[in-house]
């Protein structure tokens, strides 16, 4: 996967809230494979309307984030169903970071495995992280994971993210690489368990 | 020495934890792995690295995302929907996993069908890619939804690490009145905690109310969790619990299962452990619940108005109200029983095993709805129980479609879809944007609710209706 460490870009505000991930990615694009790339449907039933169009209003599609690289949204984005692909959708975007005030635990588990960042502030901080964009759209924001930081113009916030998807992110691990380093302490685990928990186990 | 009291949870938790690293995140071992249609990103990035998975005899694949509801002897008319199922086909065949397939008579949703066929048990440690996994906790089980790369990684290694989320107590107290089904609880928790309200904790349902809930209401229940931001939910295992396992296909039998038994019955939470948050509620004042809004946390009981935003003094939530009743085409301030409805789905995993159809039957008998609708049984097997109960006949008396089991117009990929516009009163457990179509407007609540419903054509307190029934 992906490392994430520092990055600056144009962010956009979507300051709603509760964009599950049925609205991020609608359940009809989940039978494309990864590589058709899905950032084209991110959205797509609340950004077009019923024929297609881009709705004006819709904030991803003003001129000035068409480029936007940080997502920022309302609370309680990405709650609902556990579909990664609405985490390579927003990817394929072009997003590398989102910052709202609370995630779907899923997604945010999700969004770690393909290296998006999903960075928390507390609520105060986003809405007015979002007007000082909505003031100007141009205005690029820096986020700094190692820091822990989100600076945008002389504005410093400091965003929470857990240690261990910091970590993850910060290292590019690949799990299953890790995972095969403690093959020992499964095969102790299984043996032990064995006798603990004899009704758990299934042999065909 | 005595031991620190601890909660069913830790005591699921401990007994998986293969290892522990630094950053806190623990290696766990998964005792059950289930993979459905859309399980196929989990595949291909297990074949893409030359691997297989590691454990096929702890995997079972279930067709239930795509199926189709109707002419299951044809073949799939749908191309792409065709492909998705014959996908599930080749990778478990590839990788010799057991599958409930759409013409194995034990196929269903997948979260009906683990309990039913005994491979979901307590003390186990159960996970799909699938956010409603939450479903298995009702027998006192560790079970969470998991997206695509924790998939392939389970394929892989028969493990998972996580990090230990914290814990939460939701006791529901006293005794529900008539025509309260464990839909109304659900609902009525997380209208009080919020859509996200137990974001990172594991949750306990304990309380009198829950310990008098049959295992089909407690999986309603656990089925809910992720609505109010869990990604688990658990109730400890009692008698009823292990009166539901005994004889079924993969439950352990005989000495074992007394074995079990004794094993088992050390999971509840120990007196005087600790929970990092509890929250009560009062089960006597839960009435029957119905969203309104376009998420699950948007719930009233049937007896409100729908909210005005010119009341509200936040104005984010104000905006918020605005827009959820502009996209479900009602007024503010309205009566939810004026709110008429074009149609009704019962299925789905959180309402549509045998204790639902019987309930909605109750108040469909002898009555016809006046709008069409959907019955979908929860598995092959509810749909085969259900025929021998009559229950079909009742259905279809009224006016409703029979149909096979599958998640069908819970989430619409199979192309049961309520359309663009139409309000769809429904059993299932989201009430997203666009969750049951493109411009679908869904009504959650209960299949007594959903019957309701159907009978009056508007949102209707079904109380009244059970007047002089058996219920
Ligand atoms: S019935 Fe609905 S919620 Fe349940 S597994 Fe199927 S799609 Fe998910």
């Amino acid at each position: 996967m992906d490392k994430f460490t520092r990055l600056t870009a144009k962010a956009c505000p979507l300051m709603r809230q509760n964009i599950d991930t049925d609205q991020i990615l609608p359940a009809r694009f989940l039978k494309w494979p990864r590589d058709k790339g899905l950032g084209s449907v991110l959205f797509t039933d609340i950004r077009t309307d019923a024929g297609g169009n881009d709705l004006a209003d819709f904030p991803l599609n003003r001129p000035a984030w068409r480029n936007a690289r940080v997502l920022i949204a309302g609370r309680n984005f990405g709650g609902g169903s556990s579909r990664e692909a609405a985490v390579y959708a927003v990817y394929d975007y072009g997003f590398r970071c989102v910052i709202a005030p609370s995630f779907g635990d899923i997604f945010a588990q999700n969004s770690v495995k393909n290296g998006l960042l999903t960075a928390a502030l507390p609520e105060a901080e986003v809405t007015e992280l979002a007007a000082a964009i909505e003031a100007d759209p141009a205005r690029e924001v820096t986020v700094d994971l190692q820091q822990q930081t989100i600076t945008c113009g002389n504005r410093s916030y400091t965003f929470t993210i857990d240690p261990v998807s910091r970590n993850q992110l910060l290292n590019g691990w690949d799990d299953v690489d890790l995972t095969g380093s403690y093959r020992a302490q499964v095969e102790a685990f299984r043996a032990r368990d064995r006798q603990a928990r004899p009704w758990a186990a299934l042999d065909r | 020495m005595r031991h620190t009291p601890q909660t069913l949870f830790d005591k699921l938790w401990s007994s998986h934890q293969i290892a522990q690293r630094e950053d806190g995140a623990a290696l766990l071992f998964v005792d059950r792995h289930f993979v459905h249609e859309g399980s196929f990103h989990g595949f291909s990035q297990v074949k893409s690295r030359g691997r297989k998975v590691a454990e096929p005899a702890l995997t079972f694949g279930i067709a239930d995302h795509y199926v189709p509801t109707h002419d299951r002897d044809k073949p799939i008319a749908n191309p792409e929907i065709a492909e998705m199922v014959r996908k599930l086909e080749r990778n478990t065949a590839d990788n010799n996993v057991a599958l409930f397939g759409l013409r194995d008579p034990r196929q269903g949703i997948v979260h009906v069908v683990g309990p039913e066929q005994g491979l979901t048990l307590p003390g186990l440690l159960i996970v799909c890619g699938d956010s409603h996994t939450s479903t298995h906790g009702a027998f006192g089980t560790y079970a969470f939804g998991i997206g695509a790369s924790e998939v392939a990684h389970v394929l892989m290694t028969q493990t998972l690490w996580q990090k230990k989320p914290k814990r939460m107590r939701i006791n529901v107290e006293g005794d529900a009145g008539i025509g309260i089904a464990a839909k109304d609880i659900a609902l009525a928790i997380i209208a009080r905690i919020h859509a996200d309200g137990a974001q990172g904790h594991a949750i306990e349902y304990a309380g009198s109310a829950i310990r008098a809930l049959s295992m089909e209401g407690r999986l309603t229940l656990c089925n809910m969790s992720i609505e109010g931001g869990g990604r688990c939910g658990m109730v400890a295992p009692d008698e009823t619990t292990f009166a539901y396992i005994e004889g079924r296909p993969y439950a352990p039998m005989g000495e074992a299962f007394a074995r079990a038994i004794e094993d088992w019955s050390k999971l509840p939470t120990d007196a005087g452990a600790e929970f990092d948050r509890e929250v009560t509620l009062d089960a006597a004042s839960i009435a029957p619940i119905v969203t309104w809004g376009t998420t699950p946390d948007d719930a009233l009981p049937i007896d409100a108005r729908a909210p005005d935003p010119s009341r509200e003094t936040d104005e984010t939530r104000a905006a918020y109200i605005r827009g959820a009743l502009d996209y479900m085409g009602l007024k503010p301030g309205m009566k939810l029983t004026d709110v008429v409805i074009d149609r009704v789905f019962i299925g789905s995993c959180t309402n549509a095993r045998i204790e639902d159809l019987r309930a909605a039957a109750a108040v469909l008998s002898g009555r016809t709805s006046k709008v069409p609708g959907l019955v979908s049984p929860g598995s092959s097997l509810v749909k085969q129980q259900a025929e021998q109960e009559g229950l079909d006949r009742i259905f279809k008396d009224a006016g409703l479609e029979w149909v096979e089991s599958g998640c069908s117009m819970c989430v619409g990929i199979n192309g049961d879809l309520v359309p663009e516009g139409e309000r769809c009163a429904s059993t299932t457990n989201r009430n997203f944007r666009g969750r049951q179509g493109r411009g679908a407007r869904t009504h959650l609540m209960s299949p007594a609710m959903v019957a309701a419903a159907a009978v009056t054509g508007h949102l209707a307190d079904v109380r009244p209706l059970l007047a002089g029934r058996e219920v």
